[in-house]
Formats: structure tokens, C-alpha cells, sequence
């Protein structure tokens, strides 16, 4: 971040006495507004500006939430229901914020496609994509604990299934679930911890994001094409272009998030979490929310438990290592056509492993989570190294302005930015 | 051509779920048309008032509905019940208070803000007069009911904002009894439910033609009664339920005025850069 360049002039003298002792604005003006952005990124690259927006709009909805809501065993269930029936808009804020649960992994997965379709896990951007795995582990952590407060039939039996996994652990196992439960069973302490935990979480989340942003702003961003920014005819400035891209992209996905909140709020949670929790009755069918699910047909296709918690476990860390784990040298799958066949297989097989996590572990179901679990994992550890050995890439552009005017036929632009079609999927 | 691995999957995965459903063998609840489906779905008043009428004549004898206090009934977007007329309905109903100042708890009659009182004081006296079933209670029993649609299904109820499968469900299960067919059996105190899970229903069937007196017009039948009773209890559920599609809308107009305003400038902005490309 070049912070004081000579292009930024403080007309305003408080301002400026500020700025010469906190070169704050200079900060700012450099990182969100002189930015440069390479000018052929297409909508796909919106999300990273839609999650910072979604975080903070978790944040302020559960620091109310938290205003109205008691976590106690006996209390908390009702308290969500005084919150939804008799708090001002108490409804409104806690649909938005069960259903913006569900919209930020939304975000995320795109998010996290888009990196793996284009390349941006590639040299020189490894820290970055390690820094927003942690931020996606720390998401999933804060969503389930999250689930857990309304101490619904769902939220009680998650908790106990998944501390349960802790047990698998040999020697400590059982120390180690006693010691996460403060007790012997699923219980107050647990819930009180999950409450303390919850609130916390994001406030780790939004100094990892800040990391992940102070990342990208040094090693800048990827781009459709892949190949580095040469020249200033590879950018436009942050603001307005990409500000005001982001903007209507963002305005695109509240449009989506507030279907669900104002005409199907309920429609993504499950019928069994407004049943008060009961120790002593498991429902039919424990499910996790929806973006667990192919997580939970991965634990479930594992018939040993030990094993099933390390694969569970293993299917995440896995992304840590893909920078390394990728051997192509050409970043976009635009100019890797095998790589792309593969990339829209993983996604596939990560829509049919969420399909089965959804449906009782039997018979075909878990025949099919056992096949779509195995290409999981060898699409990270046998695709991803082999076709940078056997893949011969099409010609990369020699740069960013060039692709662009390629692809607008050579004629004068004028509705520039709009989403590339083999983005589109 | 990317869309083929798509389609080849879903097609597996619609197989599949089409031959489990069929081993399953439990009819899903017929879906019907309620006042309050769809993105201007209003609550019909009318239905609501009979609905609670069928509440407290028979589900209310076995039944709590602990969340829902009697100035509800008069809140806007609720039954419509005028405050007069809210406070006769609570004043016939008697709430445990008290200590009083010699410490004594004392009887009184049910006041506009007491929740409606619960048939039994407690879980075990209710376990105790049902042979140890107990009568869940109603408050939020339209949302804690439903029914898995299975794919493809799931996906176009999103699009059609389906949220009815509660109350869908809650509307069959009390018409739904049938006589268990040949070679089944029932537990000892249960009924043969066409849409209970699993079939065997502690809860006999509740209503008889003509047992709850309609004052206006509506037939007085067992299905009608069952329509009126889910309506009720998906408002009890869910009262907010107008409000929130009301502003729903208003929140809808903006957000896709102020996306059609930023493209166009967004578009205009990007066309200066690209012609200097």
C-alpha cells in the first residue's frame, strides 16, 4: 500500500494536519480508491466485496440479537421466539441473520470456486488463498455454534453429533468431548461457551479478512486471463470502476438474500429446530444446515469412525496445500482444457456429496458418497499435480489490454465488465 | 457442454430418489390454496376467528400454546379481534398468579397479556392424563411440521416460495385417519394416520361434522374445520407474517430500482474506460 502518492492532495487543513501525523486517508485513497484493478475482471470477481458486506451485516444483526436473546437451556428457545414475536422487527433481524448465514457460504463457495477456476490459489498468491481457508474455517465454526444458540431439536442433536466426533480420538477421546461439553453431556455449559464463542468468531474472522485484504493488496489481484499486470492499459482504478461493479453486484445479491428473508425465510433451516430441544428424543433424520451437507455425507461414507473424522477433517486442510498441489504454470482454466472438464467435475461432485448428506446413510446413498468422496480427494492429489505434466494450455495473450480487445472484436467497447461467458457455467 | 456432467449427475441422483420414495411408501399432503401463500399473501380473517374458535372448543383441551399471548389475537395482521372482545375470551379462562403479600398463589381471571394458559400445569401431569403421550404444544407447531419434497422438487419450491409445508401437513394429518390396512399393526393407544410418520398416532381423530357451531355460513365439516385450525395455527406460528411481505415488496421495489440505477451508471462510468483501451 503507497501510501502519500503525489496524485493525493488533502484540500481540507485539519485533514491534513491529521494526515501528516496518520497518513490514514492517504491509506484509504490508495487502497480503495487509486487501486489498481486489472481492468478484465468479470462478475465472478464481486464476491470478495459481497463478503466483507455480508460480514458486517452478521455482525450489527447478531450484536442485537444478542441484546434479546437468553442462553439458558430453559430460555433460550423462547427467547428466539420473544424475538420474533414481540422485539420491534425482532423477526426481520433474525431471519436475516439465519438466512445471511446461509448467503455468506453462498458467497464463500462462488468466492472459493472462482480462486480454484482461475488459478488465484498460484504463485505469488499462496499466503492470500491460505488466509481465506482460515477465514472459511473459522466461518464454519462460527456458523455451527451459531446453530446450536436456539436450542432447537437441530441445533441440540448437531452439537451432540458433532462434540461426538471428538470422541473418536484414541486415548483422550472421551477426555477431550467432557472437556468441550464442561460436563457429561450435551448441556448449559455447552450452550454458554457456544454463546461466548459465537459472539467472538467474527471478530477473528474480520482481522483475518484484513489480513486477506492486506495480502491481495500486495501481491494484487488475479485476473480471467491469469497472467500479470504489465502495463497501466492492464488496470483502471478501484473507484469508480470496480467500486461501482462491486456495488451493483452486491445490490444483485441482496436482491436473492431478500427473497429468502421477506418470502421463504424458512425454506433453508429444517421444520425440526422450532421443536424445543429434548435430550431424550433423536430425530428421524439429524441433518446439519444445508452448506455441511457434503461435509456430512464425506464423515458418513466412512464406515470407521476414527477414519471418517480424518477424512472429514483432511477434505479441508486439503486446501491449504492446493497452491502446491497444482502444478499447471498457466493460473486460468480459460487456457487449461482439460483442467476446466475437471474443475466443473469437482463441482458436481460437491453438489451430489451435498444431495447425499441430505438423505439417510443407506444403501445407494452411501455407495454414491463413497464414489463422489473418492473423487474429491483425487482430484486434489491425482488431477491437480498430474495436468501440469500432461496438459498442453492454449496460448496465454501476451496481456490484460490485449485479451480485452480480442474478445471485443477490436472495436470500440462500450459495455465493458460484463461476466465472461465460460464463467458463466 | 459443461451443462452435461450436470445434467448426467441429476439424472442419477432423480433415479435414485425416485426409487426411495416409492419404498417408502408415505403419501405427501395435498397442497392447498392458502390466503397466505405467495409473496401478497394476507391472512383471511374470518378463517383465522374460526380457527381459534376450533382451538379452544377441541384442540384446547389437550394442547397448550404457551408463546401466543391473548392481546395477539387483537395485534394487526392477527384474527382482528377487538380489544373488548379479546378480553371477554381471556376473562374465560383462569391463570395461576401470585405469591400475593401473605404469599399465597392465587387464582384470578386471565388477563389480555397472560399467554393462553396450557390445558395441564406441567409435562408430567400431561404424561400423566395421556397414558404417558404428551400433546405437543401449538405455538410454532405449523413450523415445526412438514415434509421432505425430494428432488427435483426442493429447487422450484424455492422459485414458488413454497413455505406451507407445515401447515400442508398439519391440515391432512387431522383428516387423514384411515383404518389400518390389512396386515399391519398398531401400538396399544394409537391410530392409523395416512401422513404420521411412521403411521401410529397417539391423537384419536378430533373432529365430527357439526361439532364446533359456525356462525357464518361456513360448512361445519371436519375438512373445513381442519383448513381453519392450520390457518390459525400458521398466524400463531408466524404473526408477523403479513408485515413481513408487506415490506418484503417495498424492500423488492427498491432494491431492484437501485440495481437497474447502478448498472446504468456503472455501464456509462466503464464506457469511458473502455474506449481508452
Amino acid at each position: 500500500m503507497q501510501h502519500g502518492e503525489p496524485t493525493f492532495q488533502l484540500k481540507n487543513r485539519t485533514l491534513r494536519w491529521v494526515e501528516r501525523r496518520l497518513p490514514i486517508f492517504g491509506l484509504i485513497h490508495s487502497s480503495f480508491v487509486a487501486y489498481p484493478t486489472p481492468r478484465n475482471l468479470n462478475y465472478w470477481w464481486t464476491f470478495g466485496g459481497i463478503l466483507s458486506f455480508m460480514l458486517v451485516v452478521q455482525i450489527v444483526t447478531g450484536i442485537v440479537l444478542a441484546m434479546h436473546f437468553t442462553p439458558t437451556v430453559d430460555g433460550a428457545f423462547n427467547s428466539v421466539e420473544h424475538i420474533m414475536r414481540d422485539v420491534n422487527y425482532g423477526w426481520l433481524l433474525r431471519y436475516i441473520h439465519a438466512n445471511g448465514g446461509s448467503m455468506f457460504f453462498l458467497a464463500a463457495y462462488i468466492h472459493m470456486a472462482r480462486g480454484l477456476y482461475y488459478g488465484s490459489h498460484k504463485e505469488p498468491r499462496e499466503l492470500l488463498w491460505i488466509l481465506g481457508v482460515v477465514i472459511f474455517l473459522l466461518m464454519m465454526a462460527t456458523a455451527f455454534m451459531g446453530y446450536v444458540l436456539p436450542w432447537g431439536q437441530m441445533s441440540f442433536w448437531a452439537a451432540t453429533v458433532i462434540t461426538n466426533l471428538f470422541s473418536a480420538i484414541p486415548i483422550f477421546g472421551n477426555a477431550i468431548t467432557q472437556w468441550l461439553w464442561g460436563g457429561y453431556a450435551v448441556d448449559q455449559p455447552l450452550l454458554q461457551r457456544f454463546y461466548s464463542l459465537h459472539y467472538v468468531l467474527p471478530f477473528a474472522i474480520a482481522f483475518v479478512v484484513v489480513l486477506h485484504v492486506w495480502a491481495l493488496h500486495v501481491v494484487g489481484q488475479n485476473n480471467p486471463d491469469g497472467i500479470d499486470v504489465k502495463t497501466d492499459k492492464d488496470t483502471v482504478a478501484f473507484t469508480p470502476y470496480a467500486s461501482m461493479k462491486d456495488s451493483f453486484a452486491l445490490v444483485c445479491f441482496l436482491i436473492l438474500t431478500a427473497w429468502f428473508v421477506f418470502y421463504a425465510p424458512n425454506y433453508l433451516g429444517h421444520p425440526d429446530n422450532y421443536i424445543p430441544a429434548n435430550p431424550l428424543q433423536t430425530p428421524p433424520h439429524i441433518v446439519p444446515e444445508w452448506y455441511f451437507l457434503p461435509y456430512y455425507a464425506i464423515l458418513r461414507a466412512i464406515p470407521n469412525k476414527l477414519l471418517g473424522v480424518v477424512v472429514l477433517f483432511g477434505s479441508i486442510a486439503v486446501l491449504f496445500i492446493v497452491p502446491w498441489l497444482d502444478t499447471s504454470k498457466v493460473r486460468s482454466a480459460r487456457y487449461r482444457p482439460l483442467y476446466r472438464w475437471f474443475f466443473w467435475l469437482l463441482v458436481v461432485s460437491v453438489i451430489g456429496l451435498g444431495y447425499l448428506g441430505s438423505k439417510p446413510p443407506e444403501g445407494i446413498y452411501v455407495a454414491a458418497a463413497r464414489i463422489l468422496t473418492i473423487y474429491y480427494f483425487a482430484h486434489f492429489f491425482v488431477v491437480l499435480p498430474l495436468l501440469g505434466f500432461i496438459e498442453t494450455p492454449r496460448p496465454l495473450p501476451s496481456s490484460i489490454s490485449e485479451a480485452v480487445l480480442k474478445k471485443k472484436g477490436g472495436a470500440p467497447v462500450t459495455a465493458g465488465g460484463v461476466a465472461a461467458p465460460e464463467g458463466r457455467g | 457442454m459443461r451443462i452435461l456432467p450436470l445434467l448426467a449427475v441429476a439424472s442419477v441422483l432423480a433415479g435414485a430418489h425416485a426409487v426411495l420414495a416409492a419404498e417408502e411408501g408415505q403419501p405427501l399432503p395435498p397442497r392447498q390454496a392458502w390466503t397466505f401463500a405467495g409473496p401478497f399473501g394476507k391472512f383471511d380473517r374470518g378463517q383465522l376467528q374460526r380457527g381459534f374458535k376450533v382451538y379452544r372448543e377441541v384442540c384446547g383441551a389437550c394442547h397448550g400454546m404457551k408463546l401466543v399471548p391473548f392481546r395477539a389475537l387483537t395485534e394487526p395482521g392477527g384474527p382482528g379481534f377487538t380489544e373488548a372482545q379479546a378480553r371477554t375470551i381471556a376473562g374465560e379462562y383462569r391463570v395461576t398468579d401470585g405469591p400475593n403479600d401473605r404469599g399465597e398463589m392465587f387464582e384470578r381471571p386471565a388477563r389480555l397479556s397472560d399467554a393462553i394458559p396450557s390445558p395441564d400445569p406441567n409435562e408430567q401431569a400431561a404424561r400423566a392424563r395421556f397414558d404417558g403421550a404428551l400433546p405437543p404444544d401449538l405455538s410454532v407447531i405449523a413450523k415445526a411440521r412438514g415434509y421432505e419434497v425430494g428432488f427435483p422438487g426442493f429447487i422450484f419450491d424455492a422459485f414458488k416460495q413454497y413455505q406451507e409445508a407445515g401447515v400442508d401437513y398439519v391440515a391432512a394429518y387431522l383428516t387423514g385417519y384411515e383404518n389400518a390396512p390389512a396386515g399391519t399393526t398398531l401400538a396399544e393407544g394409537t391410530f392409523w394416520s395416512k401422513y404420521f410418520p411412521g403411521h401410529g398416532t397417539a391423537m384419536p381423530p378430533p373432529f365430527q361434522a357439526g361439532q364446533v357451531e359456525y356462525t357464518d355460513g361456513t360448512p361445519a365439516t371436519p375438512e373445513q374445520y381442519a383448513r381453519d385450525i392450520s390457518a390459525f395455527l400458521m398466524w400463531a406460528a408466524e404473526p408477523h407474517l403479513e408485515a413481513r411481505k408487506r415490506i418484503g415488496l417495498q424492500v423488492m421495489v427498491f432494491l431492484v430500482i437501485f440495481a437497474g440505477l447502478l448498472y446504468l451508471t456503472k455501464k456509462k462510468i466503464w464506457s469511458r474506460a473502455n474506449n481508452h483501451a
